[in-house]
């Protein structure tokens, strides 16, 4: 036993360390932290794996000239990646269409035109709109965005159409790209915005020649997470594009149409395992890795940008 | 009137000298078409809360406890949500239990714990890749691992699709939001709070509970719900852990025993119903959808209030 202050009337280092019994705990206490960080390399180990096992025996067993057809029909052994990807592209672009200016434009008019009243009212309803579910969205691009805005301005529309299902994915990809570019836009420093009205410019000159272009790289980033959301959403396509069990190869957005999630949901749907000719089972593991690809792509190279705004001011 | 006195008609001037007496035009058309894209954004908003609200209407209002209660059926008329809110239930203390406490622990970790080091750097980007993974991917590996895993726990007919597959998929898809909300709020506390502690002698742990925690808890909370409510409106994770797309029997029963059969939930039962054409299921889809936004969306706003509530305070 270290000897205690009061017990020999000498102060040592021993004395002022603690009891023993605090540190084990402090250790127990650190490692069982450690654990749970640790938990989320685990998680990724296990989706690479998990979807690189399949997906290495789709690759290897396909017959290459199944890949390259007029469609997307697993169950019929037909894997036109073409078809599903083309699909997920369009969609995107449509989304992008509807996200990029209404969320810019919210992001814009929330961080330099809103007053801090109505900032706080605005911000809780975009918040509000981030929290619908997906497949509530799917419902309204179908009964709603379908028949009321699509087939109005296209008479020849189908009511599974590619542009109502991007529309919706548009509308749940905003306010997400809105929250994004508004912190890049508002960490941006006064002081630029100062010197800027000091010289005598107005606030669009200051918003559009100055701000916007300090911010750049954080809408940018807004932007790119915005398409990895798109392309990542699952049920809207999944309810309002139709063409469940598979798809032709189609550009027509006024099409019903499939991409990478659909095909993916629409293979585990509708019967109780995912069963079909041959490699259908691998093929929802081969899409399921591509696309796991393609969205940490566009995500690494959205934190690069993020990173530059942070760096910068 | 401000603008008649004397003494602020010179600045009044000299503002109109400086900025000339031509009407900002342009000045004028930004602000309009920012403030155009904010409101068509509310508008949408709207006009969805709207058509769901009239369209479900009539089912909440003529059958509601029939209709919340009632099991899944090929009737429109007969149709019920009851196994739905049950899977929902479930789903949501499987959240609570699993991805709560590792999330809050993990963020703990990062913020309080971790040295500098290049692990600690992978964990964090790790993270933040995790965040932006589509949920469809976390139902695959829900489907590779946990059915796989479960199947043997299981009753004759399921498979390892059950709740429990489910719910741990949805808690693991939601695990890296709890952690970066919650290392926000903890990364709020400020240092001098910590060096108090340890001034008075206190360890690592001891200033964690008795200090950061506490100080935390609104941020961390917030985090949480807005967390739950997202794992509560999934469905492309469902489909793939083999949530029941079509009929179920059973499956509304909130004992422990039955979380080893087949199920489903809130999302599924939207996507179900939503593929249906038989008359009638338009505005049964409007009423589920009615009741699973009333959950989601009150766990938000009260998120959200919290939030602000907390922030104008300090």
């Amino acid at each position: 036993m270290a000897p205690r202050p009061g017990e020999s009337g000498v102060l040592s280092v021993e004395s002022l360390k603690g009891a023993p019994g605090r540190f084990r705990k402090e250790s127990a206490i650190r490692r069982v932290f450690f654990a749970a960080a640790a938990t989320s390399i685990l998680i990724s180990a296990l989706i690479v794996l998990s979807l690189a096992g399949e997906a290495w025996t789709f690759v290897t067993q396909v017959d290459y000239s199944s890949l390259w057809t007029d469609g997307w029909f697993p169950r019929r052994g037909m894997y036109d990646v073409k078809t599903i990807f083309v699909g997920s592209i369009l969609v995107t672009i449509v989304a992008m269409f509807v996200a990029g200016p209404l969320g810019m434009g919210a992001a814009v008019y929330l961080s330099e035109y809103a007053k801090p009243r109505l900032r706080r009212t605005l911000k809780p309803i975009l918040e509000i709109l981030a929290g619908i579910p997906s497949v509530v969205l799917g419902f309204f691009a179908l009964t709603w965005i379908s028949p009321e805005i699509v087939q109005r301005l296209n008479p020849e529309s189908s009511l599974f159409n590619l542009m109502a299902a991007g529309i919706g994915v548009g509308i749940l990809t905003t306010p997400l790209v809105a929250s994004i570019a508004e912190d890049a836009m508002r960490s941006v420093p006064q002081a630029l915005r100062e010197a800027s009205y000091g010289m005598g410019a107005r606030k669009v000159t200051t918003s559009t020649k100055v701000v916007i272009p300090a911010a750049v790289s954080g809408l940018v980033a807004a932007f790119i997470i915005g398409i990895s959301r798109a392309i990542g959403e699952t049920m809207v396509v999944a309810i309002a594009a139709g063409a469940t069990g598979g798809s032709l190869f189609n550009l027509n957005v006024f099409e019903p149409g499939q991409t990478m999630t659909a095909a993916m949901a629409s293979m585990a749907a509708g019967t109780d395992a995912v069963k079909g000719a041959g490699l259908t089972f691998q093929s929802l593991f081969f899409v399921g890795l591509l696309l796991f690809l393609i969205t940490l792509l566009l995500n690494v190279s959205a934190g690069r940008f993020v990173r530059r705004v942070r760096q910068r001011y | 009137m401000i603008g008649t006195t004397p003494a602020t008609y010179a600045p009044e001037a000299v503002r109109k000298r400086l900025q000339g007496k031509r009407f900002d035009a342009k000045g004028f058309a930004f602000s309009a078409c920012l403030l155009a894209a904010l409101l068509i954004t509310v508008t949408l908003l709207a006009v969805l809360l709207y058509d769901v609200i009239n369209g479900g209407w009539s089912v909440l209002t003529s059958r509601p406890i029939e209709f919340l209660t009632g099991s899944l059926s090929s009737a429109a008329a007969d149709a019920g949500i009851g196994q739905g809110l049950r899977g929902t239930f479930f789903i949501a203390v499987f959240v609570i239990l699993v991805a709560f406490p590792i999330g809050i622990g993990a963020a703990i970790y990062l913020e309080e714990y971790a040295p500098s080091t290049r692990l600690t750097r992978l964990i964090d980007v790790n993270i933040r890749n995790l965040a932006g993974v589509p949920s469809v991917v976390y139902g695959l590996l829900g489907f590779a691992i946990f059915v796989k895993a479960l199947g043997s726990f299981t009753g004759p007919d399921a498979n390892g699709r059950t709740v429990i597959s489910a719910g741990l998929t949805l808690a693991i898809l939601v695990l890296p939001i709890v952690i970066i909300t919650s290392a926000e709020a903890i990364r709020a506390v400020p240092d001098s709070l910590r060096e108090a502690g340890f001034g008075v002698g206190a360890t690592r742990w001891e200033v964690i509970r008795s200090h950061v925690l506490p100080y935390a808890g609104p941020g961390i909370l917030t985090g949480t719900v807005l967390a739950l409510a997202r794992a509560l409106g999934e469905a492309a994770p469902l489909i793939l852990v083999g949530a029941t797309t079509g009929f179920l029997s059973g499956g509304d029963s909130y004992n422990l025993a039955s979380l080893q059969g087949r199920f489903t939930a809130m999302p599924m039962v939207i996507y179900n119903w939503t593929g249906r054409p038989q008359p009638g299921f338009e505005t049964a889809t409007a009423a589920a959808i009615v009741v699973l936004l009333a959950v989601v969306l009150v766990a938000n706003a009260t998120a959200i209030l919290l939030r602000n509530r907390y922030e104008k305070r300090r």
